[in-house]
């Protein structure tokens, strides 16, 4: 398992394979091997790219909902979250410690939208005893890339 | 009117030459578009704990001088340091000094060790500073023309043959800026044979030291049989902790040298920065992974551009220290100076001549991989359809 190709493709999904040979210093076709290896097994799950939604106009909105859950006999929280995580509104699903207990990401088209999907799929279900919805307002930070303020090279063309 | 040709002095005014990149600059500060790998700076910020531990220093109202030598606390902390990453053992008190960036520390140490007349050896290509200071302390330099067939590397016949019985000083610049080279432990037992005999000092400039790649760290020739006692290693923050306009470097060598330096030091600048001096002891403290994470980032840019060049036809040997390629530009048929300046007009990309850190290196360039990678590949394309352009 290579963790340095990991680690590169965290930071650029883009890199392409001849690109992670240079950079590692192996073959392309042990890069390639290697890649294959982190997708059978499960760790790379996929490649996205990351969007500041909110440049455009009809940009989505997102929540985060604080679930409180009851156990189920045997399968704890899996059951639910596996069930929540279903929907396609809904962009994560977390199992957390502390005051709550799922942590879900929800997103839709208007807040209306992301609202009525809580009280009509979520609240109204059994096991789900409490929600608290918190609208994301802005965006500052997204999967390890900052979305305001990019910093700019203020160094000249030239120094020695 | 006044007359400046006869008020300004004549060494300066007249010995001591513009540096070399002047020129590009000016070029480049007039064009639109210009993607440079032209910086000897790093592009990441400051790590955030590091400027914090600035702003808490001016909160706490920490803007008085520090002691002459610097803050005690962290004299003892580039003294621990030293120790830790390269066996150095340096007292806190007496005999380490914190300098307004690794350039004063250079500066005052030729000053307090070069007298009119003595020589002191520069091996070139290698950072422009050295040359005009000795200069201006009255000394001559005697230019040791390092070699592409050694990696740039000194040789102990190469320095053996420029040693008279008027060299007080060696300048010692590794890892190299421009060249990227480094000693490693054999290379740096041949020179030290050749000195420890003499009464020549060594002036270490390590400002890279915490950049090397490959299987070997830096090693400090002050580290080596018989040579702490003659050298003066110079270092600082700037590289390692991206950390250049703080301006902190520091001086470390057996006391009586420090004590006069120290002197030069108290004239001239009083103390360094103060909340750099904060600054740095959180860098020293718990700046350790800040150094590997830029390392690891620099060495995936590093092996991309000598790759680029390399694919581009260019001999580019490879670079085991700092964060510069020198790739040779002979497939051009061009001088260093053409190349760099029809490489601006045409393809807009800034590069800075080879001979801009000496003579032996002319048919060079140095491209710094202080850049993202993205911002590399793209030079390097332009580069390339440069050099397809002039054929």
């Amino acid at each position: 398992m290579n963790i340095q190709i990991l680690n590169l493709l965290a930071k650029n999904a883009r890199y392409t394979v001849s690109d992670l040979a240079v950079m590692t210093g192996l073959d392309e076709a042990e890069v390639e091997a290697n890649i294959k290896e982190l997708e059978v097994a499960g760790l790379i799950r996929g490649y996205k790219a990351v969007i500041d939604w909110e440049r455009l106009d009809n940009a989505y909105v997102s929540a985060v909902i604080e679930l409180k859950v009851v156990p189920q006999d045997e399968y704890g929280f899996e059951k639910v979250a596996e069930n929540i995580m279903k929907y396609n509104e809904v962009e994560s699903v977390y199992l957390m410690s502390g005051t709550y207990d799922l942590c879900v990401i929800v997103k839709g088209k208007t807040f209306h939208e992301v609202a009525m999907f809580v009280a009509k799929e979520l609240a109204t279900k059994h096991e789900i005893t409490s929600t608290a919805t918190h609208f994301v307002l802005r965006r500052y930070k997204e999967l390890d890339v900052e979305l305001v303020n990019t910093e700019k090279d203020e160094r000249g063309a030239y120094s020695l | 009117m006044i007359d400046y040709t006869k008020v300004l002095s004549r060494m300066v005014s007249q010995d001591i030459k513009p540096s070399g990149i002047r020129k590009y600059f000016d070029i480049a500060e007039s064009m639109e578009g210009v993607i440079s790998l032209g910086v000897g700076e790093p592009d990441f910020p400051t790590p955030w704990h590091i400027k914090s531990a600035g702003i808490q220093s001016l909160e706490q109202s920490k803007t008085k001088y520090t002691a002459n030598a610097g803050l005690l606390a962290l004299r003892g902390e580039i003294s621990k340091f030293l120790s830790r990453k390269y066996g150095l053992e340096y007292q806190p008190k007496g005999e380490v000094l914190v300098t307004v960036g690794g350039s004063e520390g250079i500066d005052n140490a030729i000053r307090a060790i070069v007298s009119r007349g003595d020589e002191v050896i520069i091996p070139q290509p290698s950072f422009v500073c050295y040359e005009p200071l000795v200069r201006l302390a009255g000394g001559v330099p005697v230019i040791i023309d390092l070699k592409a067939e050694n990696e740039f590397r000194l040789t102990a016949a190469e320095l053996r043959e420029k040693i008279t019985d008027k060299t007080k000083m060696l300048i010692f610049p590794f890892p190299c800026n421009p060249t990227g080279a480094i000693m490693e432990r054999e290379d740096l037992e041949a020179i030290a044979e050749v000195l420890r005999e003499t009464n020549i000092v060594v002036l270490s400039d390590e400002i890279y030291s915490e950049l090397t790649y490959g299987e070997s760290t830096h090693v400090s020739i002050a580290s080596i049989d018989g040579m702490w006692e003659r050298t003066i290693v110079i270092n600082g923050f700037s590289k390692t902790y991206s950390m250049t306009g703080w301006r902190l470097g520091y001086v470390c060598a057996p006391a009586p040298i420090i004590e006069q330096i120290t002197k030069i030091h108290q004239f001239a600048i009083m103390s360094a920065p103060t909340t750099a001096q904060y600054a740095a002891i959180e860098a020293l403290k718990n700046g350790d992974s800040d150094i590997e994470r830029m390392k690891a980032e620099y060495d995936v840019r590093r092996r991309i551009m000598v790759n680029g060049f390399r694919k581009l036809g260019m001999d580019c040997f490879e670079p085991r220290g700092a964060f510069y390629t020198f790739p040779s530009i002979k497939v051009s048929g061009l001088s260093s100076d053409d190349f760099c300046e029809q490489l601006l007009y045409s393809q807009k990309v800034a590069v800075v001549p080879g001979n801009a850190f000496g003579a032996s290196g002319e048919g060079f360039i140095r491209a710094s991989y202080c850049y993202s990678t993205d911002h590399i590949k793209e030079a390097i394309d332009r580069i390339g359809k440069f050099l397809k352009e002039i054929k």
